[in-house]
């Protein structure tokens, strides 16, 4: 949001975990030629219990996303503990606040390999916290289990994405707009990596399938002037806009899209980073009839689900709404905890052998990992706000999709990298 | 044609919401010479104001009316109590009061913070200001002309004080020449207390139009402090009219240039235009001619 105070403080931190990291590297290029370190900063498997990294935003700007996935997190721990622990080894979280600072969440990754020993971390929600922490996870060693949506392209030996990839969400998205006769488009995004990526990529799609791109502008993050961009929105003829904003930015977005005169009806907006928890603080009453994509809803149905929406309520609040982040960090406790059993050992490499072909009851359905990519086949589904808030699906792939991060079973994305 | 017309308004409009920001600051940066940073934080004190009382009372276009006066107090008293506490003994010294006051802005963010929460809040607005007018094929969004409004009735007031009200001249008369009104028997550091307390005020009034617009959150204030003070120096401190002209046009040209190419590049030719300007006239738009040597 502010430029320039954390411009300011930015430059504070960054210099200090400059000086901090170049000290590691340092440390990592020493015990790196020797052979027997490698296993130094090794996860600490030797008591009744094992630790677990949640690394989630406690603070800041993004901490109203992250701590309800900290809490689905916490969730995940407290049944897998209730049902006798994995390998016979009760769970025991350990919590890190990247504080909305990508520098911070680096730090925080190191202190839980190093310090604590965690066998394995869950969380990070940006993308450029994800970059941030990337190289950390890769140098040690250790596991990430990543719980969002994000823009694909991306695949590290260390990182398990639970959340969406591209052909998961936003493909499916743009099949449903085609479908519908949507085909001109108009994409509004923040200007960062996820939506300047996602963009590429629709652009691509749009050009193979016959869709046309009628706009495309960037706002910065945390931007709340809105005005000129709806009003080039509305001049420009499109059918459906395609929206990439994170943030506070969507609620002055669609403030002023309301005001505007634009509603559901006459120009929907399907949008992939709102999710419950943002309806209710955006106000249904600009969102309603208005799309989103996403592998979950709190309205989807099932046991499993309604188990997960059940506990998550009897925990934080009956007035908490589930979504579908806090859904895939639920699931990737459980998807971890089965990988680790099946190995029969908490060991990376194991663990990491172990994962192809593992399947968990999830709220969203029945996913699968996919040990090649690191991925999980999820089914997209496409839903609409409603008047309470809620999210209800109007139309899903059927079948859960194989992930493909790098499109690369898509003929228009060859240009892509 | 129609175009052009709505993006006219969109200018305005946004000119509107820079000038009720800049209105302040208008009265302590251009008045009194005092760089204040925190001047963002009444912003959000205002808005704050509204979001609580709307918690409060409920019914979202009585909390906004309620607001306004009530914002403009409570910004107000915070902005005396700081020139009481701090800028008062600081007045021969502009910037340790940039610093002071930029400290003093940072914390008033983590008290917000603490109190509401880090994450941004939002208030509803009242049916009538959600919806629009269509003149002519033009759109124009009520909670715009709302603000358009609100910034006009400002300006008039703060004129009619300035010119009419004997605490008018009294201000008018420190801002001119300290030293001859204070041997003419005037309270000087009464009246800037009175002065600094009018113009934190008015950035609780902007407060509470901006939670019209977006999010109201503990940094929501440093988004604008910027914007407010170019406004100022542009217009030319010590002079109303300058700040209402340089509002409005920086807003039509941010819209014109945002509109034809993108957001970013629009702000940063905003900015070269500005620079530009201010080479070819440092002292702004228009200045005060006094006869005192100062």
């Amino acid at each position: 949001m502010s430029g320039l105070s954390i411009s300011r403080r930015g430059l504070l931190t960054g210099l200090s975990v400059l000086g901090t990291s170049a000290a590691l590297g340092a440390c990592g290029a020493k015990t790196g030629s020797d052979t027997s370190a490698a296993s130094g900063a090794k996860a600490d498997t030797s008591g009744d219990t094992v630790k677990v990294g949640l690394l989630n935003s406690l603070s800041g700007t993004m901490a109203i996303s992250e701590v309800t996935v900290h809490n689905a997190l916490l969730l995940a721990v407290k049944e897998i503990n209730a049902a006798g622990g994995v390998l016979g080894k009760k769970l025991k979280p350990v919590s890190q606040d990247g504080a909305s600072d990508w520098p911070t969440f680096a730090e925080k990754a190191q202190t839980l390999i190093t310090e604590d020993k965690v066998v394995a971390t869950f969380g990070c929600w940006t993308s450029a916290s994800r970059k941030a922490v990337k190289p950390v996870f890769e140098r040690n060693k250790s596991l990430l289990f990543y719980p969002v949506q994000y823009e694909g392209l991306e695949q590290s030996p260390y990182i398990f994405y639970v959340g969406a990839t591209t052909n998961q969400q936003i493909v499916p998205g743009l099949d449903y707009l085609k479908k519908q006769g949507l085909t001109r488009l108009y994409l509004v995004g923040s200007d960062y990596v996820f939506p300047r990526t996602a963009n590429k990529e629709i652009r691509a799609y749009a050009k193979a399938n016959g869709m046309e791109v009628v706009g495309e502008d960037y706002a910065p993050l945390g931007s709340t002037e809105f005005s000129t961009i709806v009003n080039k929105v509305k001049g420009a003829g499109a059918d459906a806009v395609f929206n990439t904003l994170n943030g506070d930015s969507n609620v002055a977005f669609f403030k002023e899209y309301k005001s505007a005169g634009l509603t559901a009806k006459s120009l929907p907006v399907l949008s992939v980073s709102i999710a419950e928890e943002e309806v209710k603080s955006i106000g249904t009453q600009y969102l309603e009839g208005q799309l989103t994509a996403w592998n979950y809803y709190q309205t989807t149905p099932g046991a499993a689900n309604a188990a997960f929406v059940k506990a998550y309520q009897a925990a934080y609040g009956k007035d908490k709404p589930t979504s579908d982040p806090m859904e895939a960090a639920y699931t990737s406790v459980h998807l971890w905890a089965a990988m680790a059993e099946k190995a029969g050992s908490f060991d990376v490499d194991d663990v990491k052998a172990a994962a192809d072909g593992i399947t968990f009851d999830a709220p969203e359905g029945k996913v699968t990992v996919d040990g090649a990519t690191q991925h999980v086949h999820k089914t997209a589904r496409i839903g609409k706000v409603g008047a309470n808030g809620l999210i209800t699906e109007v139309w899903n792939s059927g079948a859960p999709i194989k992930p493909d991060p790098y499109l690369k079973g898509y003929d228009w994305a060859s240009g892509l990298s | 044609m129609t175009v052009v017309l709505n993006q006219s308004f969109t200018g305005i409009s946004i000119g509107a919401v820079l000038l009720l920001i800049a209105l302040g600051l208008t009265l302590t940066f251009g008045q009194m010479g005092v760089i204040n940073m925190a001047h963002g934080e009444f912003i959000m004190a205002g808005a704050y104001t509204t979001y609580v009382l709307q918690q409060a009372v409920g019914g979202a276009g009585v909390s906004l009316l309620v607001a306004l006066p009530l914002a403009f107090l409570v910004a107000g008293a915070t902005g005396a109590l700081l020139e009481w506490l701090l800028i008062r003994r600081l007045y021969t010294r502009p910037l340790d009061t940039l610093l002071v006051t930029w400290g003093v802005s940072l914390m008033l963010q983590q008290l917000a913070r603490d109190v509401f929460g880090a994450p941004n809040v939002q208030t509803t607005a009242p049916d009538l200001l959600t919806g629009h007018i269509t003149v002519g094929g033009v759109t124009l969004a009520n909670n715009r002309l709302f603000i358009l409004g609100l910034a006009l009735l400002c300006v008039l007031a703060l004129t009619l004080i300035l010119r009419l009200t004997p605490l008018g001249r009294r201000i008018r008369a420190v801002v001119q020449n300290r030293d001859l009104a204070e041997v003419s028997g005037i309270a000087t550091g009464r009246v800037d207390r009175t002065t600094f307390f009018i113009g934190s005020g008015l950035a609780g009034v902007a407060g509470v139009a901006l939670t019209l617009v977006g999010p109201i959150g503990p940094t929501m204030g440093t988004n604008y402090i910027v914007d407010a003070f170019l406004v100022v120096v542009v217009g030319g401190i010590a002079q109303l009219k300058g700040a209402v002209i340089t509002a409005f046009a920086l807003g039509v040209l941010q819209s014109v240039l945002e509109y034809s190419t993108t957001v970013s590049v629009a702000k940063v030719v905003v900015l070269v235009a500005i620079v530009v300007f201010l080479q070819w006239r440092p002292q702004g738009l228009y200045t005060l001619r006094t006869r005192s040597l100062a």
